[in-house]
């Protein structure tokens, strides 16, 4: 199969973009170097085209209790224009994805998913579909524009697609969002992003994505806007100590072991997995994720030991240079019988043990945020 | 160090002889387009005795990790730790004050296995030819 271009996919190309393929899409790596547009976006403003995300709609009578069966946090308790981060587990409470769940009302539902799942889930909603719903893959149709950082709320009001709704932007709480008539069209955003910065995300038909980028990137001239690439997106939203699907989390690994146990809700109707995940707290996850960091040189990547004492606790699941601290960070999933606080760490990096210790997660909290 | 003066391996170091019969090492502007931000070297120490084509050291960049070889045998006589302490500037500079290490070199007929500046140009278009088809390769799996 053809690697899929997103509706900006051309504008990336003309500025000079790095191309590579992820999940199936050929996405820009970089523009002006990773380090540069990981500042852009804590200082400034960024723009990120994350159109290969999936967009799944569930609607119908029985669309808010299908979700919290599919779901583990409490979309029951959502008001209309309200938002959750969720994941979604198999039977045996592993993470088959992490998600956002959008909710029009009781009976307009909207999943966003990862990229590389969307597929997967999409198969996986059909399989275990109940009640009267029906589901709608809204991916192809759909662009989606994340604009992040301290000047996002200005550079919005600048545009003429927000003018209907210019007077509420800057109202709109974390994890809110409204919808904009644009000639005829839906348009959502909202007040969300991977980035740890404040920051806002825009769902808008296919067609009018590369009009909007444009619009954004020539209205933001003043307030220091630039394309942000994947390799940038994945050091901010480490830095915030996000979990990325394939890192912190796959179907090896249960929610509480990665650290959210606070969208793992027990005090709602079943769910897929919910008496795993309910025995699993009882007893205690066997494993934890931890930040790292390091003492001496070096990147602790992916799949990398973490030694206590020189025995191996666990692996690396995700570590890079991170450009806001100026610092070699980590984080780790380590066994819950290790206690890395107290012993000697060290990560193996290409057989050289490299010292490390534990620092508390996320690496980052922004002041613009919230 | 005038790029069009210089030698280049296949693993995209150039090399410079100055004027004493010293190799300059450092590391080609498409190896810095290829890795992206460096964020640590390691070099070996001075008085390293290497061969050509061992892996001598590592280039950390945020998003990969790349072996360094050796582009010739002989002694490392001098490492550029401006480079060490700040290598940003190998990105920003990468055939002058990006250089990586200086090597007294102990047989000049090494020489003739490294690719002048045009051959290098011609591999480097080959290369990315090859990337085209493999990427072509990949879509059909899929």
């Amino acid at each position: 199969m053809e690697s899929k271009k997103t509706p900006i996919y051309e504008s990336h190309v003309a500025l000079g973009g790095r191309i590579v393929e992820f999940a199936g899409y050929l996405m820009p790596v970089s523009f002006d170097g990773i380090i540069a547009e990981h500042g852009k976006v804590r200082t400034q403003v960024g723009l990120f085209d994350v159109s290969h995300m999936g967009e799944i709609e569930i609607t119908g009578p029985d669309a808010r209790a299908f979700t919290d069966y599919f779901v583990s946090n409490n979309v029951g308790k959502l008001a209309p224009g309200q938002i959750c981060y969720t994941v979604a587990c198999n039977e045996k409470g592993k993470v088959l994805d992490d998600l956002l769940v959008y909710k029009f009302s009781d009976e307009r539902i909207m999943l966003v998913v990862n990229a590389v799942n969307t597929n997967k889930i999409l198969e996986h909603v059909r399989h275990v579909k109940r009640g009267d719903i029906e589901i709608r893959n809204r991916t192809g149709q759909i662009g989606q524009i994340a604009v992040q950082g301290p000047n996002s709320l200005e550079l919005l009001g600048a545009i003429d697609l927000c003018a209907p709704v210019r007077d509420r932007i800057g109202e709109l709480r974390y994890y809110r969002f409204l919808t904009i008539d644009y000639g005829g069209s839906e348009v959502i955003l909202s007040r969300t992003g991977y980035t740890g910065e404040r920051g806002y995300e825009i769902y808008l038909p296919a067609g009018d994505a590369p009009g909007v980028w444009k619009e954004l990137l020539e209205a933001g001239r003043d307030l220091g806007v630039a394309p942000i690439g994947l390799g940038a997106r994945d050091t901010l939203r480490f830095e915030a100590g996000y979990c990325l699907y394939g890192h912190e989390l796959d179907e090896a690994t249960s929610p509480l072991e990665a650290g959210l146990s606070w969208v793992v809700k027990f005090k709602k109707d079943d769910y897929i997995g919910r008496s795993v995940l309910a025995a699993e707290k009882e007893s205690g996850p066997s494993r934890r994720l931890i930040g790292l960091e390091l003492k001496g040189r070096g990147i602790a990547r992916q799949g990398y030991t973490v030694l206590e004492d020189g025995a191996g606790i666990g692996r690396v699941t995700s570590g890079t240079f991170a450009p806001t601290l100026g610092k070699s960070l980590a984080m780790a999933l380590v066994s819950s019988a290790a206690s890395p606080e107290e012993g000697d760490l060290a990560v193996e990096i290409r057989g050289k043990k490299v010292p490390a210790g534990v620092v508390p997660l996320p690496f980052y909290a922004s002041r613009s945020s919230d | 160090m005038v790029p069009e003066e210089c030698l280049y391996t296949k693993e995209h170091e150039w090399v410079f002889i100055d004027e004493d019969g010293v190799a300059v090492i450092g590391i080609s502007e498409y190896a810095v387009g290829e890795l992206g931000d460096i964020v640590y070297i390691e070099l070996p120490e001075v008085g390293t005795q290497v061969k050509q084509m061992d892996p001598i050291g590592t280039i950390e960049a945020v998003k990969t990790v790349a072996d360094l070889f050796s582009p010739l045998s002989g002694e490392i006589v001098e490492i550029n730790d401006e480079a060490v302490g700040a290598p940003e500037i190998i990105n920003k500079d990468p055939y002058e004050a990006g250089w990586f290490m200086k090597i007294k070199i102990v047989d000049k007929g090494e020489l003739d296995v490294l690719f002048s500046h045009d051959e290098y140009q011609e591999f480097l278009g080959e290369q990315e030819s090859e990337n085209e088809d493999e990427s072509s390769e990949e879509e059909e799996d899929q």
